[in-house]
């Protein structure tokens, strides 16, 4: 049975660890009873809201009270310098890394979501993070799908390798891939779980042109799915969002 | 709040086929587990003989192979994620307790299959006879389950440092000598023939190490794999 903790709405759950999922024992266990409900909730709009959030690493200060509050079809860039935070920010966002200070919730039908239950919410398109170069770019796709039950079709995953330019080259291992297609690979094992919360760090990386095409199209399109991050330091993609922060003042 | 469509056991299963697949493709864990496991046994069988050793020692010598030979392989599956950076990949993709168990899985069939070639090339080689199966099997499974228990979860601990090969160690002897003492105990009534030991006391205890270790490293585990 699929179901989560009542108890997590900004509390820490009765039984001090984490929402049981599946364990119908625990009086605070809320059966989810439908798929169709599942779908639905999956268009619920997502609100991200900081208050005050404070990251520094010893005396390097990342950012310092940061507070803002994005709906769906908000689009928020993250401008500055190398070296300035903007990784570590979406680090923050996609629940990677905890804040020194201040919260980051993510409130969902009303409610916050429990940081561990973060990633159903949340894609990351990052250059520290990698798929699997041992399987094919379909196998990749099919493992997301599978792992986090967002139930695609074969089809509807192929479809995606088409949307991102890998068409015909699904059964070939992402080993054999330049880097320009591993970033479009992201991009695809992102689009996945239809992600209310898109994060995209450096998102032209090893792109060319076909390939920006390709990223214009998706930040387009997660305007009526939900928020998008872009972190950058190109000022032209920058301007494709509605809002900015400067990181390293 | 999204949640999938498909069951538990099946995202479990995922991540097991996963990394059945990728292991099958690079031999990444197996050749570390199986290489020392072979050269372990080839040395204790040549320089040792068949027969002739008592039972005490044979099943120390036996726990010990399976042991270390565990030691260099099971951290590999979190080890591979960190190094080729698709610890984070699945970080966002799966549910913590999903990752725990499918991890688990997978070291549960790696040790698994590496007892089903080492034990009869041990019995073989050392001319070892075991008088009660049973109970010989139900204390290489439950000592497999505590031993994989406590391993998945130190593994997740060291594939976020940078020392992983000494700290692996370190950490997994402490934790691990508790299960090996009744292990080594228990496997010794069953190479002696005339011993009466019902060796039920060990296996109650085996179990007690695999239940705790295994709920343990199920709540602890998203502890270590989200800070």
């Amino acid at each position: 049975m699929v179901g989560e903790c009542r108890q997590l709405s900004g509390k820490t759950p009765l039984c001090g660890f984490f929402a049981f999922r599946g364990c119908a024992i625990c009086p605070y266990f809320l059966p989810i009873m439908a798929t169709e409900t599942n779908n639905a909730s999956l268009k619920d709009d997502p609100t991200l809201v900081l208050e005050k959030v404070s990251k520094a690493f010893g005396p390097r200060r990342i950012c310092s009270n940061v507070s803002l509050e994005l709906k769906t079809g908000d689009r928020l860039a993250v401008v500055g310098p190398n070296g300035s935070g903007k990784t570590t920010f979406l680090k923050l966002l996609s629940g990677l890394l905890r804040p020194d200070g201040g919260t980051i919730s993510y409130l969902h039908s009303g409610r916050p979501l429990d940081r561990g239950s973060w990633h159903r919410l949340v894609s990351l398109v990052a250059p520290d993070l990698a798929l699997y170069d041992e399987l094919t770019a379909l196998e990749n796709l099919r493992f997301v799908n599978k792992i986090g039950g967002w139930g695609k079709t074969g089809a509807e995953l192929i479809s995606l390798l088409e949307d991102v330019g890998l068409k015909g080259r699904e059964s070939d291992l992402l080993a054999t891939f330049s880097s320009g297609m591993k970033q479009r690979m992201k991009y695809a094992a992102a689009l996945v779980k239809t992600p209310p919360v898109l994060l995209l760090d450096e998102p032209t990386a090893s792109l060319d042109e076909s390939g920006i095409v390709v990223f214009r199209q998706v930040i387009e399109k997660q305007r009526s799915r939900g928020i998008c991050i872009l972190a950058t330091n190109d000022p032209q993609e920058a301007r494709l969002a509605d809002r900015q922060i400067l990181m390293g003042r | 709040m999204p949640t999938g469509k498909s069951s538990w056991a099946a995202k479990v299963l995922a991540l097991l086929v996963k990394d059945l697949r990728t292991e099958y493709r690079t031999r990444y864990a197996v050749s570390a587990i199986f290489l020392f496991a072979l050269t372990t046994l080839a040395a204790v069988s040549f320089s040792l003989g068949a027969g002739g050793l008592p039972a005490h020692y044979l099943s120390v010598l036996f726990w010990v192979i399976l042991f270390f030979s565990a030691l260099s392989g099971l951290a590999q599956s979190f080890i591979k994620e960190a190094e080729a950076k698709t610890a984070t990949t699945l970080q966002l993709a799966a549910d913590d307790d999903v990752v725990y168990f499918g991890k688990w899985t997978f070291n549960l069939v790696l040790l698994l299959g590496l007892e089903v070639f080492v034990v009869p090339l041990f019995l073989i080689l050392l001319g070892v006879e075991v008088s009660r199966w049973g109970l010989f099997t139900a204390a290489v499974i439950l000592g497999s389950v505590g031993m994989v228990s406590a391993t998945t979860l130190i593994a997740s601990v060291i594939a976020a440092a940078g020392v992983r090969g000494a700290l692996f160690s370190v950490l997994s002897l402490p934790v691990l000598l508790p299960l090996l003492v009744p292990l080594v105990q228990v496997t010794e009534y069953c190479f002696s023939p005339g011993v009466m030991e019902s060796g039920i006391t060990e296996i109650r205890l085996l179990a007690a190490y695999a239940g705790v270790a295994t709920t343990g490293g199920w709540l602890l585990f998203p502890f270590v794999w989200r800070e």
